[in-house]
C-alpha cells in the first residue's frame, strides 16, 4: 500500500473555516494585557486548579465501571441472556459480570501482571533454564509493555501540560512529534556514527525537529497575535501531509518500496533495551522519566518556570513586573515541541525503528488527555500516562483473550477525561464537598484582617 | 414596608461570620451598615438575599416571619439587591437585561419588547435615573450599569434595596448620582440597606449607622457621629485618620518627565505632552477624575505603554525607551492601579508573590535556578515587616484579604531598593486600618528620600499624602498647586478648567472668606473626596494662596521646556490649549 493517508475531515473544510476561525481568536488574542479570553482561562482554572486527587481517583473508578458496563452488554451472549431476563434473572446477571470481569483480569493480565507466567517459570527444570528460554522475561512483560506505551504518552503530556502552564493550549503535539520523527529518523539512517553517540544526536535532532515546529507556534503567537490553537491545529495537517510528501521521496523512502515508509533505523541509533532483549522496554522510558523530573525543575525551581507559570496565571501581572510575555510564549513552545519531537525518538529509536505515513498515531492527542488527567504538573502526567499506557497494553491482551475490541480501551480513556473534566459531576456523584482555595480559608482570613 | 433581623447567626465552620445580629430597617430609611472588610456585612446580606441560610435567628417583614431560601423567595419578599459586581449581560441592551429571568411575554411566548422598553422608561424617569432602555449595556459606564441594576431590582418590585459597597466602583461624581437617587428612591418610600466601609459616605447619605465588627454589631449611631468614633467602633481602636507626617525636605530633581506623550484611542492623545519632575524625599499627587490619562501616565512610566514623544529620567538617566525590566532594575517601585489584574498572581503562594518582579535576582536566584531558602526567609520577614495576616508565606495571595494583598505588593516594592515609587489608587477598596499602614509606609518611604508619585481619584488621599498637587485632565496636566489648595479650585482643575481660571476661581473664593473656614481644617479634607468634580458655586472652605503669581516659564509644564527649580513650587503656567468646560461627569449620560 503505497497510498497516503486518507483525508481526515476537517481539511475539505479548512479553506473556509480557515478566516473565519483564525480572524476572531487572534483578535482577541492580540498580545497585549488579558492575552487570553474569559472562556479560555475559566478552562485553564478548571483543569489547573479545579480537581483534587479524590476527584480524580474517583473519576477513574467511575469510567472503569462505565467501561464495564459497556463491556458487559455488548457482549452477545449476555444481551440474549437480558433478553429472557425475567426467565433467569440470575443468570443473565453472572454473564454481564463475567464479560466484565473476564475483560478487566484478561487487562489486567497484559498490562501489569499474569499469574500463569509466573507458573511457566516453575514448570522450567531450572532458573537458569527459565531465564534463558524466556520465562522469566514473561512475567515482566505486561509492567514492560506498560512501560513501553507509557513513555511517548510522558513526552507528549509533557508537551501539552508544560504549555498548559505558560497558559497557552498546545494541540499541536502531533505535528512536533512528526517533526521530532523525521530528523530522528533521518539521522538514524542517514549518518553512521558510533554507538552511544549515535543515540544522543538522534535524540538532540529528534528535539530540534520538535522543538522547530513548537517555535514557529509561539513565534507567530507572539509577533501577530495568532492564536495557538488555530496554528498547532492548522500545523497538524501540515505535517501530516509533508510526512506522507516525504516519505516518498529519495530522501527518506526504503530504497526500492513502494511503501510510504523510511529505511530502518541503524543498530547504533536504537535506544538500549534496559531489561534484557525479549522485553521491548528501553533506556526511553528512563529518559521519560528523568525528562518529566527536568521539567519539574524548571517549572518549580527556575527562574524560567517561575516566568513561564507567572505568564499562565496572569499575563498582565507578569508584565507589570517586567517580564516578557512574548519571549515565554515563544520558549514554552519551543520547549514544549521539542518534548514532542523526543517522544518521537522514543518510538522510532525505542521500539519501531523506522518511521511510516501513520507512525504518529495518536500519541499527540493523548498527549492531550494525559496532561488534562495530570493536572499539568509532572508527577501526575507520569501517573497518567503510565495509566493510560497500561490500558493501551491490557487492551491488546484483552483483545486476544476475550475478543473484546481494543477500541474499549479508547472509550474507557475517553470516560476518565470527560469526568475529569466535569468535576462537579463527581462531586455531585460522591457527595463531595467542593474543595476551593477561597473557601474557608479565605473568610477566616479576612475575619482576621485589619 | 419593614425588614428585621432578629438573632441571626451564621457560621462557617468554626468561624462566626454574624454572630446574632439585630437589626431594624423602617420604611423609607437609608440604613448603612458600616464595617472593615470581612467583617461579616457581606455574609449578612447573603442571609438577607436568601443566599445563605442563617443557623439561628429570624427574618421579619413587618412582622412576619419568612423563610428566604433562596433569592427568588427574596425577590418575592420584596427584596433586592445590587451586588459590587454586576449581574448583566455585556452584549444584551439595558431592556433585555432587566427583563432577564422576568420576561413579559405575548401571545406565542414573543418577548413583549415595547412594554419592557416603556417600563424602563418609565422608573427611569419616576427616579430620575436617566437609562435608556435600548443601549447596549457594554457601552454604558459603570455608574449608569449600577443603575440599571437599581432598575433590575425597581421592576421585581423591591421594597428593600442592598446596594453592596456600591460606591466602590464609582468615581466622586457617580457617587454624588447614587446617592442623589437613593434620596429619591427613600422618597419614594422605599428602603435601602447600604453596605459601606467609607465613613464619608455613611455620615452623608444614611438615616442611621450600624457598625459591624467581627461579626457583631457593636453599635448604632446617627449620621451625625464624628468620624473618629465610626472609625475606631469599626476598628475597634482608635484609628489615626489624618496622616501625620514631618514637612517634606525634597532633594535632587530624581525624576524628570517632559512633554511624554502616549498614543491613545482614535488619534487622540492618552497623554498629552505631560511634563513634571519628582524630587528625592517629595511626594507628588496626581489628582484627577479616572480616566483622563493616569493609567497612562503609569504605565508608560514603567514602560508598559510606548511614549509616543517626550522623554522620562531617572536621576539623570534616560529611560524613555527602556522596557519595564530595565525602569524596575533602575529602582522603580510601582504599584498598580488594579492589584489583582496587574499587582499579584492569585493562585500563587505569598512568598512567590513577593518576588515577582525580582525572582531573577540575586540573592533569590543564581543562573536559572531559584533559592527556595533566601525566598522563604526574606517572605517571612516581609510578612513580620509588613505586618501581612496570613497562615504562611505558602498560602495563595488570592485568599487573603484585599488590605493584606496591597501590602504584599507594598512590601514588594519597597522592600527592595527604591529610588521612585510609582503607586496609583494604593488604597483603593482598603479598610481604615489598612489605609493608614499603606500611607504610613509610603510616607516613610518619603522620608527616606525615595521620591514618591501617587496617582489618586479619591481628594482625601492626595490631601492626605501630597507635598504637591498636579492634577490632569483629559490626558494634560492643567495646574500644579501645593497642598493647601481649596478642594474647589482642585475641583475646578479636575473639570478642565484652565489654570488661570481655577486660580482666579480660589482667589475669589479665599476673598469670599467663608464662615466655618476654621473648622475645615479638622474635616473639611476629609469630606473633600466627596466634591469628586467641585463646580463652581460650591462654597469654599478655605485658602492659603501660595504665591501664586503667572510665574510663567518655570518649566513643569505643557510647553516641555526644560525647568530647574520648579520643585516644590506650584506651577503657574497656563496650560495650552485644555478645554475648559464644565465637568464631564462621564456618569451620568448614558448616551
Amino acid at each position: 500500500m503505497s497510498e497516503p493517508p486518507a483525508p481526515p475531515p476537517a481539511s475539505p473544510g479548512l479553506p473556509a473555516a480557515g478566516p473565519a476561525g483564525t480572524g476572531t481568536p487572534a483578535a482577541e488574542n492580540a498580545p497585549g494585557p488579558g492575552g487570553r479570553g474569559q472562556f479560555g482561562r475559566a478552562v485553564l482554572d478548571a483543569i489547573l486548579e479545579g480537581n483534587s486527587v479524590v476527584v480524580t481517583i474517583l473519576a477513574i473508578a467511575v469510567a472503569l465501571v462505565l467501561g464495564g458496563l459497556l463491556i458487559a452488554f455488548t457482549d452477545p451472549a449476555v444481551l440474549r441472556a437480558w433478553g429472557s431476563f425475567f426467565a433467569n434473572p440470575g443468570h443473565a446477571i453472572a454473564l454481564a459480570w463475567d464479560a466484565a470481569a473476564s475483560a478487566y483480569v484478561a487487562m489486567f493480565e497484559g498490562a501489569i501482571f499474569n499469574p500463569h507466567t509466573v507458573a511457566g517459570v516453575f514448570h522450567q527444570a531450572s532458573l537458569a533454564t527459565a531465564l534463558h528460554n524466556g520465562y522469566v522475561a514473561a512475567v515482566f512483560n505486561p509492567i514492560s509493555e506498560t512501560a513501553v506505551n507509557a513513555t511517548p504518552l510522558i513526552f507528549t503530556g509533557l508537551a501539552v501540560g508544560l504549555a498548559f502552564r505558560a497558559g497557552l493550549f498546545n494541540i499541536g503535539a502531533a505535528g512536533q512529534w512528526i517533526g521530532g520523527a523525521i530528523v530522528a529518523t533521518w539521522l538514524g539512517f542517514g549518518v553512521s556514527l558510533p554507538p552511544v553517540i549515535h543515540v544522543v544526536v538522534c535524540l538532540l535532532g529528534g528535539f530540534a525537529g520538535g522543538a522547530v515546529i513548537g517555535w514557529i507556534v509561539g513565534e507567530l503567537k507572539a509577533r501577530t497575535g495568532a492564536h495557538e490553537v488555530v496554528v498547532t491545529i492548522m500545523l497538524n495537517y501540515v505535517m501530516y501531509y509533508f510526512l506522507a510528501y516525504i516519505l516518498g521521496t529519495s530522501a527518506m523512502q526504503q530504497p526500492h518500496s513502494t511503501n510510504l515508509i523510511s529505511p530502518v533505523i541503524a543498530v547504533d541509533a536504537r535506544l538500549w533495551h534496559i531489561a534484557g532483549p525479549s522485553l521491548r522496554v528501553n533506556a526511553g522510558f528512563l529518559l521519560a522519566l528523568a525528562v518529566a523530573a527536568g521539567v519539574w525543575w524548571l517549572l518549580e525551581r527556575s527562574t524560567i518556570g517561575f516566568e513561564f507559570r507567572t505568564v499562565g496565571a496572569n499575563p498582565s501581572a507578569a508584565r507589570t513586573a517586567g517580564m516578557s510575555v512574548e519571549r515565554s510564549w515563544v520558549l514554552v513552545m519551543l520547549l514544549a515541541g521539542g518534548l514532542a519531537g523526543l517522544a518521537a525518538c522514543t518510538v522510532i529509536q525505542g521500539t519501531d525503528y523506522q518511521l511510516n505515513f501513520q507512525s504518529y498515531g495518536t500519541y499527540g492527542f493523548d498527549g492531550i488527555t494525559v496532561a488534562l488527567l495530570g493536572r499539568a504538573r509532572p508527577l501526575g502526567i507520569v501517573l497518567s500516562a503510565l495509566l493510560f499506557g497500561a490500558l493501551h497494553a491490557g487492551g491488546v491482551q484483552m483483545q486476544a483473550a476475550t475478543q473484546i475490541p481494543v477500541d474499549i480501551v479508547i472509550v474507557i480513556q475517553s470516560l476518565i477525561v470527560l469526568l475529569v473534566a466535569a468535576p462537579p459531576l463527581i462531586r455531585a456523584m460522591f457527595r463531595l464537598r467542593r474543595a476551593r482555595a477561597g473557601g474557608l480559608s479565605e473568610t477566616v482570613a479576612k475575619g482576621w484582617n485589619a | 414596608m419593614k425588614l428585621e433581623l432578629k438573632g441571626i447567626t451564621k457560621r462557617y465552620g468554626s468561624l462566626v461570620a454574624n454572630d446574632h445580629i439585630d437589626l431594624t430597617v423602617e420604611q423609607g430609611q437609608i440604613h448603612a451598615l458600616l464595617g472593615e472588610n470581612g467583617a461579616g456585612k457581606t455574609t449578612l446580606v447573603n442571609v438577607l438575599y436568601g443566599l445563605a441560610q442563617p443557623d439561628e435567628g429570624e427574618i421579619l417583614i413587618d412582622g412576619q416571619p419568612q423563610h428566604l431560601g433562596s433569592p427568588s423567595h427574596a425577590i418575592k419578599a420584596g427584596i433586592g439587591m445590587v451586588h459590587q459586581h454586576f449581574m448583566l449581560v455585556p452584549v444584551f441592551t439595558v431592556a433585555e437585561n432587566v427583563t432577564l429571568g422576568m420576561e413579559r411575554t405575548r401571545v406565542l411566548g414573543l418577548i413583549d419588547r415595547r412594554r419592557t422598553r416603556r417600563d424602563v422608561r418609565e422608573l427611569s424617569e419616576r427616579y430620575g435615573l436617566q437609562v435608556n432602555p435600548d443601549t447596549l449595556v457594554e457601552d454604558l459606564p459603570v455608574g449608569v450599569q449600577q443603575r440599571v441594576e437599581i432598575v433590575k431590582a425597581l421592576l421585581r418590585e423591591a421594597n428593600v434595596l442592598i446596594l453592596d459597597e456600591p460606591t466602590s466602583v464609582l468615581t466622586p461624581g457617580e457617587s454624588q448620582e447614587l446617592f442623589r437617587i437613593m434620596r429619591e428612591l427613600r422618597s419614594g418610600g422605599r428602603s435601602i440597606v447600604f453596605i459601606s466601609h467609607k465613613l464619608k459616605e455613611v455620615q452623608e447619605i444614611a438615616d442611621t449607622i450600624t457598625v459591624i465588627r467581627r461579626g457583631r454589631v457593636v453599635g448604632q449611631r446617627p449620621p451625625t457621629t464624628s468620624d473618629a468614633e465610626l472609625a475606631s467602633l469599626m476598628v475597634g481602636r482608635s484609628v489615626q485618620l489624618r496622616v501625620t507626617k514631618p514637612p517634606a525636605s525634597p532633594g535632587d530633581v530624581r525624576l524628570d518627565v517632559q512633554g511624554l506623550t502616549v498614543a491613545g484611542e482614535e488619534d487622540k492623545s492618552a497623554l498629552d505632552e505631560v511634563s513634571f519632575q519628582v524630587r528625592a524625599g517629595e511626594i507628588l499627587g496626581v489628582a484627577g477624575v479616572q480616566g483622563n490619562g493616569q493609567t497612562e501616565l503609569c504605565e508608560a512610566l514603567l514602560g508598559l505603554v510606548p511614549a509616543a514623544a517626550g522623554s522620562v529620567r531617572l536621576e539623570g538617566q534616560d529611560l524613555t525607551h527602556a522596557t519595564p525590566r530595565q525602569r524596575l532594575h533602575s529602582g522603580v517601585g510601582y504599584i498598580p492601579e488594579d492589584r489583582q489584574e496587574d499587582g499579584l498572581v492569585a493562585g500563587f503562594s505569598v512568598g512567590e508573590n513577593l518576588i515577582l518582579d525580582v525572582y531573577n535576582e540575586p540573592p533569590y536566584s543564581s543562573g536559572i535556578a531559584l533559592d527556595r531558602g533566601t525566598i522563604n526567609k526574606t517572605a517571612a520577614e516581609r510578612v513580620a515587616d509588613f505586618d501581612i495576616r496570613t497562615t504562611s508565606t505558602a498560602t495563595p495571595v488570592g485568599t487573603l484579604s484585599g488590605g493584606n494583598q496591597q501590602k504584599v505588593i507594598l512590601a514588594r516594592e519597597i522592600g527592595r531598593d527604591v529610588r521612585l515609587l510609582v503607586a496609583s489608587q494604593p488604597t483603593r477598596g482598603l479598610d481604615v486600618g489598612s489605609i493608614e499602614f499603606v500611607h504610613r509606609r509610603i510616607v516613610e518611604e518619603r522620608d527616606q528620600g525615595v521620591a514618591v508619585l501617587i496617582i489618586s481619584s479619591e481628594l482625601d488621599e492626595i490631601y492626605a499624602l501630597s507635598d504637591r498637587i498636579a492634577v490632569m485632565y483629559e490626558g494634560k496636566i492643567t495646574g500644579f498647586r501645593d497642598p493647601d489648595v481649596p478642594p474647589e479650585e482642585l475641583g475646578m482643575l479636575m473639570a478642565g478648567a484652565s489654570d488661570a481660571d481655577a486660580a482666579a476661581f480660589g482667589a475669589a473664593a479665599d476673598h469670599g472668606q467663608i464662615a466655618g473656614g476654621e473648622a475645615a481644617d479638622e474635616t473639611g479634607l476629609m469630606e473633600a473626596g466627596l466634591y469628586g468634580v467641585g463646580l463652581p458655586g460650591v462654597a469654599g472652605n478655605r485658602r492659603e494662596p501660595a504665591d501664586e503669581g503667572p510665574a510663567a516659564g518655570d518649566g513643569t509644564h505643557a510647553d516641555g521646556s526644560d525647568g530647574s527649580g520648579s520643585g516644590s513650587q506650584s506651577g503657574g503656567t497656563q496650560s495650552g490649549g485644555s478645554g475648559s468646560g464644565p465637568a464631564d461627569d462621564s456618569g451620568a449620560d448614558p448616551e
